[in-house]
């Protein structure tokens, strides 16, 4: 599917990798397992082969803080996949190459522009940089209580309410694979001179299969996180950071050096490289598989009276503007259990371990190494589990999104010193945590946030119809942390 | 020039068989497929490197899955065959004058087509008007019946590999249901001899009891399978397979069979301490 000028079939970091291993250097550097021979313990555990690629940063394998070698050439393959001006290889997870895309973007009491149910790492950026967030109600489904994409309307709203605003952070695909109108928010932000950052954590296979919602990079969007080892099969822990304009490398990699090691793994830079060379090659068929799998799962598990595996009927051409087709997302209100329920259920009682469980639904990922045998497996044990357990609370608990009032930055709410407060008692006063409520897994309130008539009565209704409320200290949900004044 | 097929029976122990030569080898969809000619065992049948079926002795397993749940019940009309794409299963329960249909459900095409060509022995008996053959995963297949067979029959090959899923709970607790109220299922259960197996045994025991009130394990000597002593399972919402035998009915039909008959039926049941011990471990 791409204009692929580059030789894709390489995959200079593994190739390096290969030729050092055959030299047979005397090793007196780090690691000091010396290629597994001082620790046999470990070498027996991980095998041999995984400690001899385990090596340190030297001339011919190139330096991940300052590529200019093998890296820098994977760097560029792996952009060129990605349709992208360059590709940094992150080893600190997906969460530091969504760090590095906030701290490049806002600085101290600028602002950002973000969905509500921003990932944990967002916030975390935002407490390191000092930035405010402009929050955006992601819709939510008012049957399956999910959260969905960030509307359009609600981001041009946010974007004239906050012509200030630095940038806009988008989830997309969410992690139910939901997308957002991600071209149109791209050119809106674009037209009021804001940057768009893209979590895409989620939508590695974008790249790789044509057909599918379209990508961060295709979009136009400024920046993108990428989780290699999520759908991509690289291992845990390797992800990759897109920037679309190349002029900006030496700019963002100063950024990822700020938080990222200096002991770059080499079998998790291999693992990105390898990955990166099959998908080039064989993504087409290997996702047009998984394709075929998804849609057979959801044809079945839909035809099982109660449930219903989410599909193209929920496309509203808004907040649900395109549905990824691998996520196999099922509804199970309807045989009267939780999806939290199901989801132990298959872990204990089938040996099925599917990725999460809400209170409505579960999801499963299917992906490059799955099997119709395996999917057989779950279609059948989804309808034993209806002939065995199905019981008649069909109901799905409401959800209203509570407008927050941000008062501080996180920065300044996560520095300043707290104390508990009842929650009752809290009218007007800054929040020093989050509360989040289930479903649909959205924030109450966040630190630094002004604590509303509202928020205190939702909460308390919240408790009253069993919603599964987290985040603060206090596990009862009595009392709630302020900022001292 | 001596050729011999090696079986890897565990990681320290080999089994080999002289070999005259190979009749066939097919990498289908699902598994390889390997047929050899060999002096001992006359033509063997191997999936995955594991010896699936011998002409020489195949008459002992055949006996044991289908002799023993239909000398219990007598009245066994519906079967559902799981596997047993060789055609052995078929050709004994064919033998049942009251049987009035089986369904086969083997999930690999190419085996059938292998054994129509080289195990006639076996496989003539899936031309029975009696036999209905469908193509298709054995777990999909059962989810869609409900309460319709007396008698549901696994003849698969190891848990590791293509017939996994016919191991799980939701194969047998689909299985259930596909049964009626007083219907029996057997499956064969592997080796319980090296220990790597032993676990898996005793999870799908563990699975088969918690949706089955009668679970009984039974025994036979099977030369070319792994360690020669081979497990079945036993498993019926109504029948006990000791108490409820129905000796006089059974023989009245007059069978001749090579290994089984009602007295061995009920040895089979009397396990060894050891095998007793492994499967009254943390599983009732």
């Amino acid at each position: 599917m791409n204009d692929l000028k580059k030789d894709q079939s390489r995959a200079p970091i593994a190739e390096a990798m290969e030729t050092h291993a055959y030299k047979r250097t005397v090793a007196f550097d780090v690691p000091g397992h010396k290629q597994g021979k001082g620790n046999p313990m470990l070498r027996d555990f991980l095998g041999d082969k995984c400690l001899r690629y385990d090596v340190n940063s030297r001339k011919d394998l190139d330096n991940l803080c300052h590529p200019s070698g093998v890296i820098l050439e994977a760097e560029e393959l792996a952009a060129e996949a990605f349709h992208a001006g360059h590709a940094f290889f992150m080893l600190n997870g997906t969460t530091s190459a969504v760090q590095t895309m906030v701290l490049s973007v806002a600085r101290a009491n600028e602002k950002i522009i973000l969905p509500r149910n921003v990932h944990r790492s967002v916030i975390y950026a935002l407490i390191l940089t000092g930035a405010i967030p402009v929050y955006v109600n992601p819709d939510v489904h008012p049957k399956y209580g999910i959260p969905l994409g960030m509307k359009l309307s609600n981001v041009e709203k946010a974007i004239l309410e906050n012509p200030d605003a630095k940038a806009i952070f988008v989830n997309n695909p969410t992690y139910y694979g939901i997308c957002s109108n991600l071209k149109g928010i791209v050119d809106l932000a674009h037209k009021h001179g804001m940057q768009v950052c893209v979590d895409e954590a989620h939508g590695t296979h974008f790249y790789f299969k044509s057909g599918l919602p379209i990508s961060a990079m295709d979009a136009g969007a400024d920046m993108a996180a990428v989780s290699m080892h999520k759908t991509g099969g690289s291992l845990t822990q390797s992800s990759i950071l897109l920037i679309k304009d190349k002029k900006r490398l030496g700019e963002i990699r100063q950024f990822i050096n700020l938080t990222q090691t200096t002991s770059g793994s080499y079998l998790l830079l291999s693992s990105l490289d390898i990955t990166r060379k099959f998908l080039a090659l064989q993504g087409e068929q290997v996702f047009e598989q998984v394709l075929r799998l998804t849609k057979y799962a959801r044809e079945e598990i839909s035809s099982i009276e109660g449930y219903y595996a989410f599909d193209e009927d929920m496309v509203n051409h808004d907040s649900v503007f395109a549905l990824d087709p691998t996520k196999l997302t099922i509804h199970t209100r309807g045989i009267g259990l939780a999806g939290t329920e199901i989801y132990d259920i298959l872990r204990d009682e089938y040996d099925i371990q599917v990725e999460l469980g809400d209170l409505g639904n579960i999801l499963a990922i299917i992906g490059i190494g799955d099997s119709k045998a395996q999917i057989e497996r779950l279609i059948s044990a989804l309808q034993d589990i209806k002939d065995s357990y199905e019981t008649d609370d069909k109901s799905m608990i409401p959800f209203d999104y509570i407008n927050p009032v941000v008062k501080v930055s996180p920065q300044t709410a996560y520095y300043s010193k707290m104390s508990p407060v009842l929650i009752t008692e809290a009218l007007n006063k800054i929040s020093g945590e989050s509360i989040m409520v289930y479903p649909p897994g959205i924030p109450i309130i966040a630190p630094g946030e002004e604590i509303t008539q509202v928020a205190i009565d939702y909460i308390l209704y919240a408790k009253e119809v069993g919603s599964f409320l987290t985040g603060i200290e206090d596990t009862n949900i009595e009392y709630i942390n302020v900022l001292e004044v | 020039m001596e050729y011999w097929f090696t079986e890897e029976h565990s990681d320290n122990v080999r089994f080999s068989i002289r070999t005259n030569k190979q009749l066939a080898s097919v990498e289908t969809e699902i598994q390889r497929v390997d047929v050899f000619d060999t002096p001992e065992f006359g033509k063997i049948l191997v999936m995955d490197g594991n010896v699936t079926m011998t002409e020489k002795d195949e008459f002992i397993y055949h006996d044991m899955i289908v002799h023993v749940p239909m000398a219990v019940n007598p009245n066994i009309k519906r079967v559902l065959v799981i596997g047993a794409g060789d055609g052995g299963t078929i050709r004994e329960l064919c033998r049942y004058p009251m049987i009035e249909s089986i369904d086969m459900v083997e999930i690999d095409e190419a085996v059938v087509d292998i054994c129509k060509e080289h195990f006639k022995t076996t496989s003539y008996a899936l031309n029975d008007p009696r036999v209905k053959i469908y193509f298709e995963d054995g777990l999909r297949f059962v989810r869609s019946n409900k309460k319709v067979y007396d008698l549901v029959l696994v003849d698969s090959t190891d848990p590791i590999g293509p017939s996994e899923g016919l191991f799980s709970r939701e194969f047998y607790g689909n299985c259930f249901n596909a049964l009626k109220d007083d219907g029996i299922l057997v499956n064969q259960h592997e080796s319980p001899y090296y220990d790597f197996n032993v676990k898996a045994i005793q999870k799908s025991i563990k699975r088969l009891r918690e949706k089955f009130p009668i679970v009984k394990m039974y025994q036979a000597h099977i030369p070319t399978f792994s360690s020669g002593y081979w497990l079945f399972g036993f498993a019926s919402k109504k029948y006990d397979p000791v108490k409820d035998l129905n000796e006089e009915a059974f023989n009245r039909l007059g069978l001749k069979t090579k290994y089984y008959n009602t007295d061995l039926h009920k040895g089979s049941f009397a396990l060894p301490n050891y095998v007793k011990e492994l499967l009254d471990y943390d599983i009732k």
